[in-house]
């Protein structure tokens, strides 16, 4: 390993900026020009829309599908047998299907103005009773999102199994109910777009706040039937993602057109409301789950039916069906059993369309299957970190295939439980439950287990069927003149840290210093195409990628070194920025000095290319690499006021060879935090005209700093088998536990009142309202 | 979340403030901004002129009349929190002051604005009816002076007339012996509250006075401490009786449910602990 190379703790090198308010975000950029968009929204979930109407004054500054000529609408289609396709016009075609769809476009030379025209611009609507509820629009006599398809269902599957031996057979059979509610995602920077039109190159340029620019190029070609050449789409800075960002907007479609047809360039900032209003679109899941059992808690089978809130269109490029359908094949989690069916429903409702948030539909499913095993140990009478060792898992047993076929690649899930076990220890939480606390709190411990499936790529993503398949990823590399290095890749950075880590594997092969290597992305123009960030892929894709290149341009420069070390390529090695003979050695300024400013020194052969290449990689198996993690949370309830406080936090996890170990700490801080947003806090709730309830984060709570503890992180590092330095995929993780090890440390503290709460997030209303159903239960039963 | 086009000025005298209040009928006084500043951006109120009455010495300006403290209406939480403010309430003010929200908004948020705004959750308007608070207000049509509690006419209705100004708080000086307690109940650091208990009591002479506020509603005074103590004795705080409380609460008119009607009585009871603790 190299001091700087990979598994270096390496201060990252776009903090520089980001810490002196360098940063450059969508808001930064400011073409001459430029105006300002504000969208109409409609107010309400589910209209026909009788008239658009607004003073003559603003006629060309106010825009309406009908202005739009030939955009087409927004289509995620997923090849899955029975997906229902729903079409999203970029502005509402004679029909709103939830708060916050845009209707109309105004724009003017400041947002404020922008905003007066807003509000002079009258939508006459005919309101449709609105679907609020996704247990609801699965009923047979329900509103319907979309008249066309006769019911509310975007997608229904069935992983069955015959559970009928085992329902006979268990001697314990636990069934619950879960819900886990809408949460919005709110990166600090919001959305944002700048749309402007370049006529010498004959191109639209949009800047956006994207993680994923070469789909949303792909998505604008589609919508505005221009050549992917016509377009450029450069994210610049961006302040965080989540997979709120992960989607081809219809602002940045709107806003391409306008930039078309207006001779000036346009920018849309989405605000702080429209982000709440108008784009709540993320875990809600509805989970009822029975688990079958031994005597000694060996799982012998789990039958589950869970439905996913999907809301009301299916967004590009992940469709409306990712989520619930990844509930089915992820469900069973590190456990191994022999009986497993589900039953899952994307439903239809008139709610922003779905996306998947870090973690996708993990968070809910951990939640409902490590609730799942603290209410199986509970039946049992057993400790449920003895549950979980009895089902997870063995280290002998991987690569494991598990009971949906996933491939887990390698991993010792039991030690991660150990090792969380004896870090929150355990032991003395028990002893201490058997005492009062001197504050009258109650005290209680919860565990929660999960793998994580990451840059899975073509094998798994052509099986979806959607707008977009991950094929090769690749890195386009050069050496310039004076032997600095530059990287490009087509997935970008909202807050990864890619500057630092592919930085990190280049210096690792080449030795090159850090500060000569240059990191390009986030431009279409510049950058090989790519998928983009998500799915915690980019350090096993991007990072492999760059590896290869790395590769490549070695043994061009060894080829080129050679001849004036006059040895042959294969004598010459690489090491700390020099290429060493065995009687010589050469700087890589030198190689490079030769290739562009001295040819008449190159070797006759010499490969012509010169010191830029391109390089596709995916690993050696396509199907994922499987970080994983058991976290413990020590948390006191507060029985009166139902307040929860984390006494103490536990991470242990495995995320295979880490390439900047601090940048994964950041990682699972960072998304440990979201996880306790989750599980505590983050609720959007909608009335039964469904109407979101929370339009401002006074409504919408986010933990803040003194709401998340000082966690303690432990690190385990198994290689996978598959990728370039056994790296695996690990930044949604923090994000996936906490709900889960949190409810289940309430509910621990709780079991001696008879309580356990089973919807997140676990608000003190609902520990309130829990411990008193629980005392009116028992006078009853008295 | 633009507002509207306003114009801005910022006097130097109150008599300055007057005038632009007569001036223009769609006029906003503007303090520490820390709740027009939303309001203005969500286009709840849509004014043609703000007056900005920070800059008007009087009105940042603290005194001492004896029996009471006069705090000028733009003094801000953050001043009262570091005790750039007289303490006289037996350290009080300052816990307070330093509850509210974070540090960002108590360095901006004044005392007047706050009363002014009479949000029922907000932390001033409680802690302050326990201690008998006095409200000097200017207008056009003269100068008056009204006790807090009559000043509050509902949940962010105030006696104050739109072409009025609050210019004071007089605080009365607390008896050496007298106890203050506070309790907040909120969801996070820096959030308004959902239950508030305040309690003032003078084991000396027995003056008592009891706050509960919450929700959205008027916050309710108890001046005998009869039906909220099993013995009817706040020298034992212990004995502070949270089902009398919830009933007390209800009888007060208070339409909310079991839970906020618990949190309630719970903040009150940690607010008589409180008071009492050494
Ligand atoms: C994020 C956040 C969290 C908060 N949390 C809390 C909290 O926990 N507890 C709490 O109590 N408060 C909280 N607040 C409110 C804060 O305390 C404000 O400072 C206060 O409510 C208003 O004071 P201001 O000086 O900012 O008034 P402004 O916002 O300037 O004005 C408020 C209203 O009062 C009027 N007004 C102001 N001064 C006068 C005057 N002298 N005479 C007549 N009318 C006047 C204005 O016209 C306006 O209608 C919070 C605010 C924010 C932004």
């Amino acid at each position: 390993m190299k001091k700087d190379g990979i598994g270096a703790r390496l201060i990252r090198k776009e903090d520089d900026r980001y810490m002196r308010g360098r940063g450059q975000f969508v808001g930064d950029i400011k073409p001459a020009g430029m105006q300002d968009a504000a969208f109409v929204r409609s107010p309400v979930a589910h209209a026909s829309i009788r008239a658009i109407k607004f003073p003559d004054a603003l006629k060309g500054h106010v825009f309406s599908l009908a202005d739009l000529k030939g955009v087409q609408p927004i289509t995620a289609v997923s090849g899955l047998p029975g997906f229902k396709r729903s079409s999203q016009p970029v502005l509402a075609d004679k029909k709103v299907r939830h708060v916050g769809e845009m209707i109309a476009m105004c724009i003017a030379p400041s947002r404020a103005e922008a905003e007066d025209m807003v509000a002079q611009v009258e939508v006459e609507f005919d309101e449709l009773p609105a679907v609020y509820d996704m247990l609801k629009a699965r009923d047979a006599e329900t509103a319907l999102v979309h008249e066309e398809w006769g019911d509310n269902i975007f997608l229904e599957t069935l992983v069955d199994d015959d559970m009928k031996a085992v329902e006979k057979t268990a001697a314990v059979k636990v069934t619950r109910e879960f819900n886990t509610s809408r949460q919005c995602m709110c990166p600090i920077e919001g959305r944002g777009v700048v749309a402007e039109w370049d006529s010498r190159l004959e191109q639209l340029t949009v800047h956006s706040s994207t993680q994923m620019p070469h789909i949303v190029r792909s998505g604008l070609a589609e919508c505005l039937d221009l050549d992917h050449g016509a377009i450029r789409v450069i994210a610049p800075d961006v302040g965080g993602g989540f997979g709120f960002k992960g989607i081809l907007l219809p602002e940045e479609v709107c806003l391409s057109w306008a930039a078309m047809h207006l001779g000036h360039p346009v920018r849309w900032l989405e605000d702080r409301r429209e982000n709440l209003t108008a784009s709540a679109n993320c875990r809600e899941h509805h989970y009822v789950v029975t688990a079958y059992a031994d005597n000694e808690g060996k799982l012998l089978g789990l039958d589950a039916e869970a439905t996913v809130d999907s809301g009301a269109y299916s967004a590009y490029p992940f469709s409306a069906c990712l989520e619930a359908a990844q509930v089915a094949s992820i469900l069973p989690g590190v456990y191994d059993f022999p009986h497993y069916r589900c039953h899952t429903f994307s439903a239809s409702t008139n709610k922003p369309p779905i996306l998947p948030y870090r973690g996708v539909a993990r968070t809910g499913v951990c939640f409902a299957m490590e609730l799942m095993i603290d209410a199986v140990a509970r039946e049992l009478g057993m400790e449920p970190t003895d549950v979980r060792m009895k089902n997870l898992v063995q280290p002998e047993q991987m690569p494991f295939d598990n009971i949906t076929n996933k491939h887990f690649d390698s991993g010792d899930y039991p030690e991660a439980l150990r090792r969380a076990i004896e870090a929150i220890d355990l032991k003395a939480i028990r002893k201490r439950q058997k005492k009062t606390e001197h504050d009258g709190r109650k005290v209680g411990v919860g565990f929660a287990v999960y793998c994580e499936q990451a840059a899975h790529g073509t094998s798994i993503y052509a099986g979806w069927g959607i707008p977009m398949v991950p094929g090769h990823e690749q890195a386009n590399m050069r050496l310039t003149p004076d032997g600095g290095l530059e990287i490009r890749i087509g997935a970008h950075s909202h807050g990864q840290g890619h500057e630092t880590t592919m930085s990190q594997v280049a210096h690792e092969i080449l030795g090159i210093a850090h500060d000569k290597i240059k990191l390009v992305h986030g431009d279409t123009a510049y950058t090989p195409y790519s998928t983009g960030t998500w799915g915690s892929r980019c350090m096993v894709m991007s990072g492999g990628a760059v590896a290869e290149a790395c590769d490549q341009l070695a043994e061009r420069a060894k080829a080129i070194a050679a001849k004036m070390l006059q040895c042959k390529p294969k004598e010459v090695s690489l090491k700390d920025g020099r290429a060493i003979g065995p009687n010589g050695e050469l700087t890589i300024e030198e190689i490079a000095y030769i290739w562009y400013r001295k040819p008449q020194d190159l070797p006759a052969d010499v490969n012509p290319s010169g010191l830029e290449v391109i390089a596709g990689y995916k690993p050696d198996r396509d199907s994922g690499t499987f970080s994983y993690a058991a976290h413990a949370a020590l948390t006191a309830v507060d029985t009166l006021t139902g307040e929860v406080e984390i006494l103490d936090y536990v991470v242990v996890e495995d995320g295979g060879v880490l390439v900047n170990p601090m940048i994964v700490d950041g990682q699972l801080y960072g998304g440990a935090a979201q996880g306790i947003g989750t599980a505590l806090y983050e609720e959007m709730p909608f009335d039964t005209e469904a109407q979101p309830l929370a339009s401002t984060l006074s409504d919408y709570l986010l933990p803040g700093p003194t709401e998340v503890p000082s966690m303690r992180l432990f690190h385990m590092e198994t290689p996978s088998p598959y990728t370039r330095f056994g790296v695996k995929g690990i930044a949604e993780g923090g994000a996936i536990a906490p709900p889960a090890a949190i409810t289940n440390a309430i509910n621990d503290a709780l079991a001696p009142l008879g309580v356990e709460l089973t919807i997140s997030p676990v608000t003190p209303r609902r520990i309130v309202e829990a411990i008193a159903s629980a005392d009116t239960k028992k006078v009853a039963a008295a | 979340m633009k507002p509207v086009a306003f114009e801005y000025e910022r006097p130097r005298t109150i008599d300055a403030a007057l005038d632009l209040l007569g001036a223009e009928s769609n006029s906003k006084i503007l303090a520490g901004g820390q709740t027009l500043g939303p309001m203005l951006n969500l286009r709840l109120v849509q004014p043609g002129l703000l007056i900005d009455i920070t800059r008007i010495p009087e009105l940042v300006s603290v005194s001492d009349e004896g029996d009471a403290l006069k705090i000028g209406a733009c003094v801000t939480h953050a001043a009262i929190e570091d005790a750039r403010v007289e303490d006289h309430s037996n350290g009080y003010l300052r816990r307070v002051a330093s509850g509210i929200a974070y540090r960002a908004v108590r360095t901006r948020g004044t005392l007047g604005g706050s009363l002014s705004h009479a949000d029922p959750a907000a932390d001033w308007l409680s802690a302050l009816l326990v201690l008998k608070a006095e409200l000097e207000i200017t207008g056009l049509d003269g100068s008056r002076r009204v006790v807090l509690k009559n000043f509050v006419r509902g949940a962010m209705e105030t006696d104050l007339s739109p072409r009025e100004l609050l210019i004071a708080v007089h605080v009365p000086r607390s008896e050496k012996t007298a106890r203050h307690g506070y309790y907040k109940i909120c969801r996070k650091t820096g959030e308004f509250a959902d239950a508030i208990g305040a309690v003032s009591f003078d084991p000396g002479s027995g003056a008592f006075c009891m706050v509960a506020a919450g929700g959205s509603e008027q916050p309710v005074t108890f001046e005998s401490p009869e039906n909220l103590f099993s013995q009817g004795d706040p020298l034992d705080p212990d004995s502070f009786d949270m089902p009398m409380a919830m009933d007390a609460l209800r009888e007060a008119g208070i339409e909310a449910d079991n839970y906020e009607l618990q949190i309630r009585a719970v903040a009150m009871s940690r607010a008589m602990q409180d008071a009492m603790s050494p």
